[in-house]
């Protein structure tokens, strides 16, 4: 797996020693290249060999909905969706509030396959696609590196990143969402952008611009692009780097890159209206003033151009100061959103949004996953960083300011760890081969003209030094890549859909409890019966049971998933009426509690009433009153009455309370919360038990309808 | 003895008109003119509004797109900064000139509306 220059070959065999050393060079080049793709493919397919080619998750199920949809009824169709399947009663205009990019590329490698006659399934397209863009990842961020350093380094970033856990946590079989196809477009749009200030070539811009289009296309991420490449014609123009070619290659991938991504109808006119843009819009001015200022300079003397510049930059400060403020003042320029505030300042979410802070992908990094998700590359990136600082040219500082942008905004939030792996790989790549390089030159590998050779004075132990470092610096690539295949296999591995567990002997039990419930929906429920649970729950819901669901993991109406985080715990007089106004025919919940499974609703029901008591309708619901006096979570015999009356926990814990769970244990013991549970005997008034899984993981309930009389029971 | 402003204007001019070759003239002459429509644009924007705001952008955009195209196509066909574009000739240039300009065109065309 080690990927580093070999040194030139003694013995090669026949056929390669008739090639030139050129053309030698470039089959080693291609047959790299070749392995690091079929690695950073296969190393992808633990799930599929472990489990089955399924989609994991939640937001790829809702990916893999649309784009089955597209596939069906065609572009016109998708484009023109309006979805009544979720957010019941308010639906949901699917065409314009998504990135289209994902679903469009699937397709047309699905439509591709068959026209050549390869009727491949488009579930097979999904599972398989984040693998595939991954080795093609592999392959951009060798010629994004070999713009920065060289071919060496290159390869051993192509090496790196085709295992870096950091990218494959989102990148198995399976894991079908934007980040996957997102960051090989991300590093192709930086490939060609590094290629075009190099060279000043209008065709390189064009092509970084059309780069940029598919990223938008594809990811909401593409925000932190278009702020990082404006960074940097400003750190330029700061170091006095600024030339034509950076000019060139700015303005033509701002004009063209802008206008092409308000093609994109979920973007739609926000590059020119929203603060996110508006950075790249002032580099994009102040840009057309320094090149003008440069070329009136070329002809005029020092005198008369200093004269004439304090002139024009009075004048030209006051007219932009004036327009931004009317401009802002009347609204034209939307303020910055919730979820780039909580980028800037790490606590803005925790405070103000509770339904940010709940997802568990934007809690911030914690240290110890750094090391989890990089490995070794957390110790040699600042040795890269190094090494772009000695030598320090237009592509370097742009690497520099991508490294150190992106390692702040994982520090805040987890998910964004995707985009610091690929600079970590480069940035690791270029130290690795810089130190081999220098090195490598002072390994003695001829040892029969040892003697011949004097020892140089000013560099004693040469050679030994030389092997020690290279020694080291191979061990280190090796535990590296034990590491990453270890964290592949174990952690990144699990498709959430369906759970495993070690049993007692060893062996491995499956719990496929949510494909069973999904199923019971899908076969036992009228065709228009509205499901009502969690939000986490809503895309897989739609996906597999094929049923109306209230909320669903696209988080854009707070006010509607507070009203379900009410119903679920308030009381179940409380509730049956909110669900009555909800049109609820059915509740899922899930419930570890058996099985010892969690991540379920009684561990996330403090979120629920967070969210669903920061509207004004739910008010009433403090969280405090869900604590014990002394500000515990309990659910057993001392937790808070309010907490043991609610609808989530007498719906998880209906029947529970005469089951035996573990040896030794009183009956009703809660193996997650490690428990007996308070609130044993009660029956459900307004509810009943529909079904419940094997393992009880998933607990379905049917709303009861009003009686005769019109009361509830 | 002290400069003013309007002898450094003139000053520039008289460098401009002697210095420049024809083919720069050419160029800055299209350029005079893209910025005029697209001062016209903005005028109207300013005076009747933006309402099919699509259109007002395309329209605008492709001004802005035009202008900056063709300062890189003088930038890079002016001999005096050979030194920065190597290997870009004055028929490359303009080749991904035009390039550039079906690009910006067709998305034009489809923002238009």
């Amino acid at each position: 797996m080690v990927v580093t220059r070999a040194a030139p070959e003694r013995k090669v065999p026949n056929w390669l020693q008739r090639m030139s050393v050129e053309k030698q060079d470039m089959i080693l080049k291609i047959s790299i290249l070749t392995i690091c793709c079929i690695l950073s493919f296969s190393t992808r397919l633990f799930s599929v060999l472990r489990f089955e080619s399924v989609i994991h998750e939640f937001d790829p199920y809702f990916n893999y909905r649309t784009t089955r949809f597209l596939v069906e009824e065609g572009f016109y169709n998708f484009h023109n969706w309006f979805d009544d399947r979720a957010w019941y009663p308010l639906g949901r205009i699917i065409g314009g509030t998504i990135y289209p990019g994902l679903m469009i590329t699937s397709a047309i490698f699905y439509h591709l396959m068959h026209f050549i006659h390869f009727t491949i399934d488009i579930r097979n397209v999904c599972v398989f696609l984040a693998p595939l863009f991954s080795s093609l990842t592999a392959l951009v961020t060798y010629v994004l590196t070999k713009e920065l350093k060289d071919a060496a380094a290159g390869l051993v970033a192509a090496a790196m990143i085709s295992i870096v856990p950091g990218y494959i946590s989102r990148s198995v079989a399976g894991s079908y969402d934007n980040e996957g196809i997102a960051i090989f477009c991300m590093l192709l749009t930086y490939a060609w952008w590094i290629k075009s200030v190099k060279t000043g070539s209008l065709f390189w811009a064009i092509m970084c611009s059309l780069a940029y289009f598919y990223m938008v296309s594809s990811w909401g991420g593409y925000v932190f692009l278009i702020n990082l490449i404006p960074l940097h014609v400003l750190v330029l123009m700061a170091t006095g780097r600024f030339s034509h070619r950076v000019y060139v290659a700015y303005s033509t991938v701002y004009c063209l890159g802008t206008l092409l991504s308000m093609q994109i109808s979920f973007v739609g006119f926000m590059p020119i209206q929203t603060s996110e843009h508006m950075a790249a819009l002032g580099v994009f001015g102040l840009c057309q003033i320094h090149a003008f200022i440069d070329y009136v300079r070329s002809k005029l003397t020092r005198e008369q151009f200093s004269l004439l510049f304090r002139a024009v930059i009075l004048v030209a400060s006051i007219a932009s100061l004036a327009l931004g403020g009317i401009a802002m003042a009347s609204g034209k320029i939307a303020p910055w959103t919730g979820r780039f505030y909580s980028l800037l300042d790490p606590s803005y979410a925790k405070n103000n949004i509770p339904i940010i802070a709940s997802v568990s992908e934007h809690q911030p990094t914690t240290w110890s996953s750094f090391y989890f998700d990089l490995q070794m590359l957390v110790f040699m990136f600042p040795a890269g960083l190094y090494f772009c600082f000695k030598k320090l040219t237009d592509a370097n500082i742009f690497i520099i300011l991508y490294g150190v942008t992106s390692i702040y905004f994982a520090g805040v939030m987890v998910r964004l760890m995707l985009v610091l792996a690929p600079v970590m790989c480069i940035l690791s790549a270029i130290a690795v081969s810089s130190t081999l390089n220098t090195h490598m030159k002072n390994l003695d590998v001829s040892r029969q003209d040892k003697k011949a050779k004097k020892t140089d004075i000013n560099y004693p132990f040469k050679n030994e030094v030389a092997t020690t470092v290279v020694v080291l610096v191979t061990l280190f690539l090796v535990t590296y890549t034990f590491h990453c295949t270890w964290v592949t296999s174990e952690a990144y591995s699990s498709p959430s859909i369906v759970l495993s567990a070690r049993g007692g002997d060893g062996s491995r039990i499956i719990f496929d409890d949510f494909r069973e419930a999904y199923y019971w929906l899908r076969q036992n429920t009228p065709e228009d019966a509205k499901v009502m649970s969690w939000w986490d729950y809503g895309y897989q819901i739609t996906a597999m049971a094929n049923r109306t669901i209230l909320v669903d993991n696209n988080t854009w109406n707070n006010t509607h998933i507070s009203r379900v985080g009410q119903a679920m715990s308030s009381t179940e007089d409380k509730a049956y009426e909110i669900m009555r106004e909800l049109d609820v025919n059915y509740v899922l919940v899930i419930f570890g509690g058996l099985t010892g499974y969690s991540s379920d609703d009684i561990n996330k029901f403090l979120w629920m009433v967070r969210i669903g008591g920061s509207t004004d309708r739910g008010a009433h619901i403090k969280e405090t009153d869900y604590f014990t006096p002394q500000g515990e979570f309990r659910i057993d015999k001392d937790g808070s009455s309010t907490m043991l009356n609610c609808l989530m926990y007498k719906m998880c814990y209906y029947r529970f309370g005469s089951v035996y769970t573990e040896q030794g244990k009183p009956t009703g013991y809660d193996r997650v919360r490690n428990a007996e549970i308070g609130n044993k005997d009660f029956e459900l008034d307004v509810l009943e038990e529909a079904y419940t899984t094997e393992h009880w993981l998933v607990r379905i309930y049917k709303v009861k309808d009003l009686d005769n009389r019109g009361r509830t029971r | 003895m002290p400069e003013t402003i309007t002898t450094a204007v003139s000053k520039f001019y008289n460098e401009y008109m002697t210095s420049t070759s024809k083919k720069l003239k050419c160029i800055d002459a299209y350029l005079l003119y893209v910025m005029l429509t697209g001062i016209i644009q903005f005028l109207y924007f300013c005076l009747v509004g933006s309402f099919p705001f699509n259109s007002f952008l395309s329209g605008f955009i492709s001004c802005i797109g035009s202008f900056v195209l063709a300062v890189c196509l003088r930038l890079q066909v002016n001999p005096q900064n050979k030194s920065e574009f190597l290997g870009i000739g004055p028929e490359r240039a303009f080749a991904d000139f035009i390039f550039a300009h079906i690009i910006l065109h067709l998305v034009v065309i489809n923002f238009i509306g």
